[in-house]
């Protein structure tokens, strides 16, 4: 579905129009756009099918400039939407055309590292790699690492609470993140959490990671930083088959290992990142897998030995080992640049992210290349398949007229094989305005009921990133309290009841 | 309403009875941290536990949670308990996916039980909880499900697995209308929706019920090796303990123990893993403890107690590199205080318990907890406060004497999430944070 909004011209006389003297006052002038040709610079993310020019975009560079936005637009009520780096895959950062874009790129310092505590504190607009790259003089790193990780922001990957092809072993954000000042959508700036992981009272701070931006705006994050592995060994793998590379998976993860990464790519894939980069995979692969071990130098030695004669006896004809950083990236090469790799294949395609438990993988990317057989429709698979994460790039030619059509259709198609073996919509992309039709596959009325009431604790007005994830919005009515018997101190003054 | 306190067994209500196929009138051994309820109901499963909630909620009566029991004294003693619903019955391990490493259970599972199941997989959950209360005993391992996740508890393992809300991965729960909701699912990578997992986990029943969990699964180690010291000084302790959380020998859980004030300080190290893997790593990490580092597979008999009482047991969480000064600040506080408390804990994951006589005098725990709490951090300041104090259980005059949260982050916030969840405020009354 696109969505092309029409420009309408800022005038003083219009609801957003008369916001931009007070966010002018807050974020001094260059950190106000109103000329449309600039708005419709921040009129997607990364998932461009979805399209909407902001009413106002807003550069704040502190934490209270965007509180004093928010309860500018909590004032007049005027809904706003908050980005990052613009790399979401969702749409969960999709504009509205009557609100406030809130962009944190300009909030990009790191606060403090606290080494000893592997704990760093730093803004929403700090790209991914960069807190790795200033741990790295104290032998920690940030562990989640999504592919888009050179420009993606913390403040992003804690909306979505992002992985990444390593989180098989080291988790996601959510694990990571151990405090949040946030600006809550009323506009009241507060932290959740204290940063050791065990503070008192809700998990809020796990509550509000991947609450893909519903829930308020995040402006500093303190994040968990973890000890660089002592080695690390990366291994390809060269099958004819994608069933015979799925064996291997299966079997690495029987022998109790957990490596850091598994990830799988098929024919078509491969011949996508051939021509893109040229990463020289083995010839004749069906399936190439890579394994990525980390951990004590004696360790990935043994686990190096193990996972290699695993590979040998599913069936891979070929097995490279890479080292050291040089020969690493030469093995990542072709799996990270799959994506946009298969732009040189395709005119255009769509990047699906759907879960399924792992050991249903071979059964479901069966049912794929039957659905892609019937429909026509061409269909690449990358995937995470140590965590069952599926990536399907299906492929379309958008001048061929409901060409694009059937491809949504394959997409659905394979988000509803991961429902119905008992997985997820969504392993890492989020729900944004994409998926939120498919909440109700997922979840029951009951469900989504119950979690919109998290929502309606943080944003009863509705105000913060409005029509994301969830299809029908809960009105938040009005609660009473009732109080009961009154705690000693409480009786006594000393303490508050609630 | 008639007193709830009264010991007098109530009649059950026939709406109470008509939902659930086991209701009974309570008695003294039930009371919540001190408070009789007047019925207690065993639902037999989800469905029951649903209709259970329901009908609590049309006759308006206060209710608790209550898995094995062992930490229902934790936590500030309800208002008011009108009906402790039971999830002993709920006793099922509806799932193990052992090719997925993912196991789906009942509330009321116990630990010990699931983990016989997932053992003869290789396999296990890896929390371990210290006992709730009273001299380290296998107690503990009755702890359900439902009460480790409502709790929040996690044991030495917690520094390489973290606590249950980072292991569950998908949550079902009865709110306190009764209606049943679901959140997360089955596989490990999934971020469709909110996480209902981490608002329940250590919500002490104040949200509603866990009815059912899922939870990500590790392999069984091959081996498992303790290497510990003994260190005369919290210098020497908090060096052992930086040495080896700062290695990259991947340890499972860094230990610290000490039984009182003038004794020497136990750090101990678990390393698990192949066999031959965690003999050479044993042997790096007793040269990077020093002092005479012994390896042992002997688990050592203070590991992982948590520093059980029966008296006030106080958890303190910290930024990991404060470890001397919080400790430090422990003795300054119980020299002021004119107390001997025993400290143990997750020292590197910067979570330690402390543990008071049962004999000390309440105003004297009190002024300790104050001075603790001034000394691990400031919550009400901009910056992220740097750590709390929270009293998990007392004796009944010590509760009364203290504010067993202490300051709680952005309460009001939570206060908003009670709200929309219980609007009635009848969950565990007055048990949580800010009198939540």
């Amino acid at each position: 579905m696109t969505a092309q909004a029409s420009h309408t011209a800022i005038g003083p006389g219009s609801a957003i129009g008369a916001l931009v003297p007070r966010m002018t006052q807050i974020c001094g002038p260059d950190g106000v756009l109103t000329d449309p040709a600039q708005l419709a610079t921040y009129e997607c993310d990364g998932l461009t099918a979805h399209r909407c020019s902001p009413g106002l975009v807003v550069l704040p560079t502190t934490a209270e400039q965007v509180a004093a936005i928010v309860s500018t637009c909590a004032g007049a009520k005027i809904p706003f939407v908050a980005r990052g780096s613009g790399t979401g895959l969702s749409g969960g950062a999709l504009p509205r055309a009557e609100g406030v874009l809130i962009v944190t790129s300009r909030m990009r310092s790191i606060i403090m590292i606290d080494q000893h505590s592997r704990r760093a504190i730093v803004e929403p607009g700090v790209t991914n790699l960069s807190v790795s790259k200033a741990a790295e003089p104290f032998g920690l790193f940030y562990a989640p690492d999504p592919s888009s990780q050179v420009v993606c922001s913390v403040g992003g990957n804690v909306a979505e609470n992002s992985g990444g092809a390593h989180c098989l072993k080291h988790g996601f954000t959510v694990h990571h993140v151990t405090g949040l000042e946030i600006v809550t959508p009323e506009g009241e700036l507060t932290w959740l959490g204290d940063g050791t992981g065990a503070a008192p009272g809700y998990d809020l701070v796990g509550a509000f990671t991947g609450s893909e931006g519903t829930l308020g705006i995040v402006t500093k994050i303190v994040v968990k930083l973890t000890r660089i592995p002592e080695a690390v060994t990366t291994l390809l793998a060269a099958f004819r088959t994608m069933g015979a590379g799925g064996a291997a998976v299966s079997a690495i993860i029987g022998s109790g290992i957990v490596p850091g990464a598994i990830e799988m790519m098929d024919a078509l894939a491969i011949e996508a990142a051939e021509a893109a980069v040229a990463c020289r995979y083995p010839e004749g692969a069906g399936a190439v897998l890579i394994v990525e071990l980390d951990g004590p130098a004696d360790d990935v030695g043994r686990e190096t030995a193990i996972v290699r004669a695993i590979c040998e006896r599913e069936g891979a004809y070929e097995i490279r080992a890479a080292h050291d950083a040089a020969e690493r990236a030469a093995i990542w090469t072709g799996r990270k640049s799959a994506f946009a790799a298969v732009g040189r294949i395709s005119p255009a395609y769509i990047v699906q992210d759907g879960v399924v438990p792992r050991t249903a993988l071979p059964e479901v990317l069966d049912r794929i290349a039957e659905l892609s057989a019937a429909s026509g429709v061409r269909v690449a698979n990358v995937f995470h398949a140590g965590d069952g994460n599926l990536h399907p790039l299906v492929l379309f030619d958008d001048g061929q007229p409901g060409a694009e059509a059937a491809a949504e259709e394959v997409s659905g198609a394979i988000l509803d094989l991961c429902i119905s073996h008992g997985g997820s919509i969504t392993g890492e992309h989020g729900v944004g305005v994409d998926k939120a039709r498919y909440m109700p596959k997922m979840f029951g009325p009951g469900d989504l009921d119950t979690m919109q009431l998290l929502r309606c604790a943080f944003d009863p007005a509705g105000l913060c990133n409005p029509g994301k994830i969830f299809p029908t919005p809960r009105l938040c009515g009005e609660v009473p309290g009732v109080r009961r018997e009154p705690h000693p101190l409480v009786a006594s003054g000393e303490l508050e009841q609630f | 309403m008639p007193d709830g306190s009264a010991m007098t067994a109530d009649a059950v209500p026939d709406v109470l009875a008509k939902a659930c196929s086991e209701v009974r009138s309570a008695k003294p051994d039930d009371a919540v941290a001190g408070v009789v309820p007047r019925f207690v109901a065993h639902p037999a499963d989800v469905a029951e536990a649903a209709a259970t909630m329901g009908a609590a909620a049309s006759l308006g009566l206060t209710a608790v949670p209550r898995g094995a029991g062992t930490r229902l004294a934790w936590g500030v003693p309800p208002a008011s308990c009108d009906l402790v619903v039971d999830t002993l019955r709920l006793n099922r391990v509806l799932e193990h996916a052992a090719g997925d490493l993912v196991v789906r259970v009942q509330a009321g599972v116990g630990l010990d039980q699931l983990a016989g199941v997932l053992a003869e997989a290789g396999q296990r959950l890896a929390l371990d909880p210290p006992p709730s209360r009273g001299p380290a005993t296998d107690g503990a391992r009755a702890d359900t499900i439902g009460g480790v996740l409502a709790t929040g508890a996690a044991g030495p393992l917690r520094l390489r697995y973290g606590t249950p809300r980072d292991l569950a991965i998908g949550i079902t729960v009865v709110r306190a209308d009764g209606t049943v909701a679901s959140s997360g699912g089955k596989v490990v990578k999934n971020v469709a929706g909110y996480d209902l997992g981490k608002l329940f986990a250590g919500s002490y029943g104040t949200l509603g019920l866990i009815a059912e969990a899922a939870f990500r699964l590790h392999p069984l180690p091959g081996a498992a090796s303790f290497v510990t010291r003994d260190a005369a000084s919290i210098d020497t302790a908090h060096a052992a303990i930086a040495a080896a959380a700062g290695s990259p020998l991947a340890p499972s859980a860094a230990e610290l123990d000490r039984p009182g004030r003038q004794a020497p300080i136990s750090v101990g190290v678990l390393l698990e893993g192949d066999p031959e893997g965690v003999a050479e790593r044993s042997r790096r990490m007793a040269e990077l403890l020093g002092g005479g580092a012994s390896v042992s597979a002997v688990r050592p008999a203070w590991w992982g107690r948590g520093a059980a009482t029966d008296g006030t047991l106080i958890r303190i969480a910290f930024w990991a590199a404060e470890l001397a000064g919080v400790l430090r600040g422990v003795d300054a506080a119980a020299s002021a205080a004119g107390l001997d408390p025993a400290v143990s804990g997750s020292a590197a994951a910067g979570v330690i318990y402390v543990a008071v006589d049962e004999r000390a005098a309440p105003a004297a725990v009190a002024q300790f907890v104050l001075a603790v709490r001034a000394a691990v951090g400031n919550p009400a300041s901009a910056h992220p406060s740097r750590g709390s104090a929270v009293v998990l259980h007392a004796p009944a005059q010590v509760r009364a004497a203290v504010d067993m949260w202490g300051p709680v982050p952005a309460l009001g916030l939570m206060r908003a999430v009670k709200n929309q969840f219980d609007p009635g405020h009848r969950m565990a009354p007055g048990r949580f944070a800010g009198g939540i």
